[in-house]
């Protein structure tokens, strides 16, 4: 069985791309399912999905203030989706994102109030710093405590979103309240010179699209061009034999991990600098969350966050119509995603099995 | 109930060109213990899964009881009467005895009434010659008494016809002792028939009525065990050259490359120490460290690759410590070869060709490399995949698509490319057909030929006996003799192996 094979068989160049095909046609079929389900849900409410879908374009990318509305929400969705990916390359499931988001946005305000005096060139950075390391520690020391102690990261990052959150809140309600925040505690207003600005694209777009697009980029580039993140692949498929490849496995852990966690801190610095101005309770309004559905539906790479989380954004920037028009709760748009990652969730089962994308199915090797 | 006939009539089994089973007519009379006697590869498990019902017969077919009988799938084996005992132990750890018993029923009912059931089990005991203990938990018994439990379970479910897939490997020879005149008994008094595979000329002897010895997926021979002499059967099992020695050995000069020193680590399960006080490999030699599983051998690879951390000693690699860090076994030229490739050695879902980049992929010419370089990975691979004769659709083809021995040389490809010092192996040729472990084990041969240190542990004591130039045992977690391969006899080593009875 084993005898004759002199050549390296070769396939026409099209059956090479079928599998990288494969990895969009599945995520993409999953939404779709997912919301062909959710129109049975419209439906059940006795509400128009034709209605709905077009309202939710025209609320998202019909004209140029739904763009910018859409754009506006779609940098925390890259970054949080970042905090998702980078880790599952590692085959860890980091749900706890908004964590880090909550912390690093509140680290970004107390260093701009530190630094208030300080142009923006200097500030702004420093801000941004502050919001990676904090974020990047939160994360980080999940996957510090995965490979010392073994806790599994997913439950760990969940719960310790749980006390950024509570630790956030406590913060920002005693030691860093700024007196003058009566109805809704934050930290004192950030001076003008320290709050990012619009892109110079015509539309309102503050600069957290741009920068998260790079972001987004360079993570692709690390993990999809570098040695390092082929390692981290290696080690994400099959950790034993990274070991005895002597891969630095546990490095590489607590990298990822770290490198997540620092990408939330920008979301949460970008929410405070270009968004609020300060750090409250309005950090913490799941864009954490809809990260995880974002990673997913990228399948975990990071050129593919950019338009998935552009997608999202446009969902959520639409609720606020559908709320008006269609009289439906704005809870409405939560279901929906629902729907979608439990469609998708279900699709992870179908990879391999379908013939068409597998060339070496087409045959029976023997 | 009682003990059935089971008959093959010129069972053939093809797998593409490559035929496994080649028309074996063979009949287990009622009543009687038979052996099925053949080299690792012989088409031994791919007759008895004909007969189960993993496989169809290509050819040819099975009667029981002198009637023919059609098995689809192993459900329709168990109807008729025809169970299977595995090497490895199929009860759940967790549960006791007597509830592994009553779910492995498959008309066990919703609710249970266990007094009821209790009931029937202590009765249904009265009938057997020996007692299993059913009140403890299956994680907490000894192999032995494991394998009698899933003997009793046989039994339990109504089977009369059992085929034992090498059930002493696990076992002490006391153990096995034991087991093997329960089933003998069994069989004398016709409540079963059996079919016992094994290489173990002493088995046959001294618990099998007739034996078959297949080689190369042929039946050789057979008949009555005591009308053949031990001679005559490791003939027809081994062909012409009854003991083959890897041939083709070529003596380089001799160096120490690997040396084990007073190391310890603890064991897998945590209760016990595994120490290993002397073991060297030299240049150009291979040592086989032979013992039956589980007696710390994948400890000791383990802590080989790095991945155990060593609670005293020290491991030399050509005189320097070594800690198996990437840099210390690019430097020193240090390859592994662990079992199951596709478990330990392979990302299963990532391509032939980024698999075969794992040692070399983040080397340039001149150093550490950042960027990936794709094309030469491609190259590289298809190469490779040409050299060592990897059967696979195409380089992107994602490593698990492959056959086991072609998931082998991939590995081994990897491995070996390149200049090599010093190879751990660790059971290269489990579970893989004929060819390949020919080709795998000539691939070794030949690398020791240029010079390469080659520790091969290994469960197989024929594959040792026949590669290996120095021998070592391993019991308990620790070497219990070392010597010539030549200065030992198989029986010695299975005391080494076993320990004294």
């Amino acid at each position: 069985m084993d005898s004759t094979a002199t050549r390296v068989p070769t396939l026409p160049g099209l059956a090479i791309w079928l599998p990288r095909l494969e990895a969009v046609a599945i995520p993409v079929a999953a939404l779709i399912a997912g919301l062909a389900v959710f129109s049975l849900f419209l439906l059940a409410l006795g509400n128009s999905p034709i209605e709905f879908f077009s309202l939710v374009f025209k609320a998202a990318f019909g004209t140029a203030f739904s763009w910018k509305n859409t754009l506006s929400r779609v940098a925390p969705l890259l970054f949080a989706g970042l905090c998702v990916a980078l880790p599952a390359r590692l085959g860890l499931v980091v749900i706890g994102g908004e964590g880090a988001i909550a912390l690093g946005g509140l680290a970004a305000a107390v260093t701009g109030v530190w630094l208030a005096s300080l142009p923006g060139v200097v500030g702004l950075p420093a801000m941004a710093f502050a919001a990676m390391a904090v974020g990047g520690l939160w994360i980080g020391l999940v996957g510090l405590l995965r490979i010392k102690r073994g806790v599994n990261e997913t439950i760990a990052s969940l719960l310790m979103a749980y006390i950024a959150i509570a630790l956030m809140n406590h913060l920002v309600e005693g030691m860093f309240r700024d007196p003058a925040s009566l109805n809704k505690p934050s930290t004192a207003p950030l001076a003008d010179a320290l709050r990012v600005g619009n892109m110079p694209i015509g539309i309102e777009v503050h600069w957290g699209f741009g920068v998260g697009t790079i972001a987004c980029v360079l993570c692709w580039v690390l993990t999809d061009r570098t040695t390092i993140g082929f390692a981290a692949r290696i080690a994400g498929d099959n950790v034993r034999a990274a070991q005895v490849q002597g891969l630095p496995v546990a490095k590489l852990i607590v990298g990822f991990t770290t490198l997540g966690g620092a990408m939330a801190g920008l979301a949460g610095f970008f929410e405070v600098a270009a968004i609020h101005g300060s750090a409250n309770a309005s950090l913490v309004v799941g864009y954490g969350y809809t990260g995880i559905l974002v990673a997913f539906l990228a399948r975990h790479n990071p050129l593919a966050i950019i338009p998935v989380a552009i997608l999202l954004a446009g969902f959520e920037a639409s609720s606020g119509l559908i709320q008006r028009r269609m009289d439906l709760p704005d809870a409405t748009i939560l279901v929906m995603q629902g729907i979608v990652f439990v469609m998708l969730l279900l699709s992870e089962t179908l990879y391999g099995r379908i013939k068409f994308f597998r060339p070496e199915l087409w045959e029976d090797p023997r | 109930m009682e003990a059935l006939q089971v008959e093959t009539v010129g069972m053939t089994m093809r797998f593409g060109a490559f035929t496994a089973l080649d028309a074996v007519s063979m009949t287990v009379r009622p009543g009687t213990v038979h052996a099925l006697l053949g080299e690792n590869g012989a088409g031994k498990s791919t007759l008895v899964k004909c007969i189960m019902g993993f496989y169809h017969a290509t050819e040819g077919g099975l009667l029981v009881n002198g009637r023919e009988a059609r098995i689809a799938d192993p459900i329709d084996a168990q109807r008729l009467g025809l169970g299977m005992v595995y090497q490895h132990f199929t009860l759940v750890p967790s549960l006791t005895g007597a509830e592994n018993l009553v779910i492995s029923r498959a008309d066990a009912p919703r609710v249970i009434n266990w007094s009821a059931e209790r009931a029937q089990i202590a009765e249904f005991l009265t009938r057997l010659p020996f007692q299993p203990e059913l009140d403890q938990p299956v994680s907490r018994l000894s192999a032995g008494e494991k394998q009698k439990l899933e003997i009793v379970k046989q039994l339990y479910l109504g089977n009369r016809f059992l085929i034992l897939d090498e059930p002493t490997s696990v076992l002490t020879p006391d153990e096995a002792d034991e087991m093997l005149s329960h089933i003998r008994a069994l069989c004398m008094s016709g409540e079963i028939s059996v079919l016992l595979i094994t290489h173990k000329f002493r088995e046959v002897r001294a618990y099998a009525d007739d034996v078959t010895i297949l080689r190369r997926g042929r039946m050789v021979g057979g008949g009555a065990v005591s009308r053949l002499s031990n001679d005559a059967l490791a003939h027809m099992m081994m062909g012409d050259a009854a003991t083959p020695r890897a041939p083709h050995r070529q003596e380089t000069e001799k160096r120490p490359v690997l040396v084990v020193r007073g190391v310890q680590a603890r064991s897998r399960s945590g209760t016990s120490h595994i120490r290993i006080d002397d073991l060297t490999v030299h240049s150009g030699e291979i040592v086989g460290l032979a013992g039956i599983s589980g007696n710390g051998q994948t400890e000791l690879m383990e802590m080989l690759t790095g991945q155990r951390p060593l609670t005293a000693g020290n491991i030399n690699v050509k005189g320097a410590a070594y800690s198996a860090t990437r840099q210390e076994a690019r430097d020193h030229k240090v390859r592994y070869l662990p079992e199951e490739p596709l478990k330990n050695a392979a990302a299963p879902s990532m391509s032939v060709a980024e698999n075969l980049a794992f040692r070399d992929f983040d080397m340039g010419t001149s150093g550490p490399r950042l960027w990936q370089d794709r094309r030469a990975m491609e190259r590289a691979a298809e190469a490779q995949i040409i050299g060592y004769n990897i059967k696979t659709t195409s380089a992107h083809s994602p490593i698990s698509a492959l056959s086991g021995g072609n998931v082998q040389r991939t590995v081994l490809a990897r491995e070996l490319s390149g200049d090599v010092d010093l190879l751990i192996v660790a059971n290269p040729c489990f579970g893989l057909d004929f060819n390949a472990v020919a080709a795998i084990r000539e691939r070794l041969i030949a690398a020791r030929n240029r010079g390469v240190a080659i520790l091969l542990i290994s469960e197989d004591l024929d594959e040792i006996m026949e590669l290996s130039d120095r021998l070592a045992t391993i019991r308990d977690g620790q070497i219990t003799f070392q010597g010539a391969t030549s200065s030992i006899t198989r029986s010695e080593i299975g005391v080494y192996m076993a320990g004294h009875a």
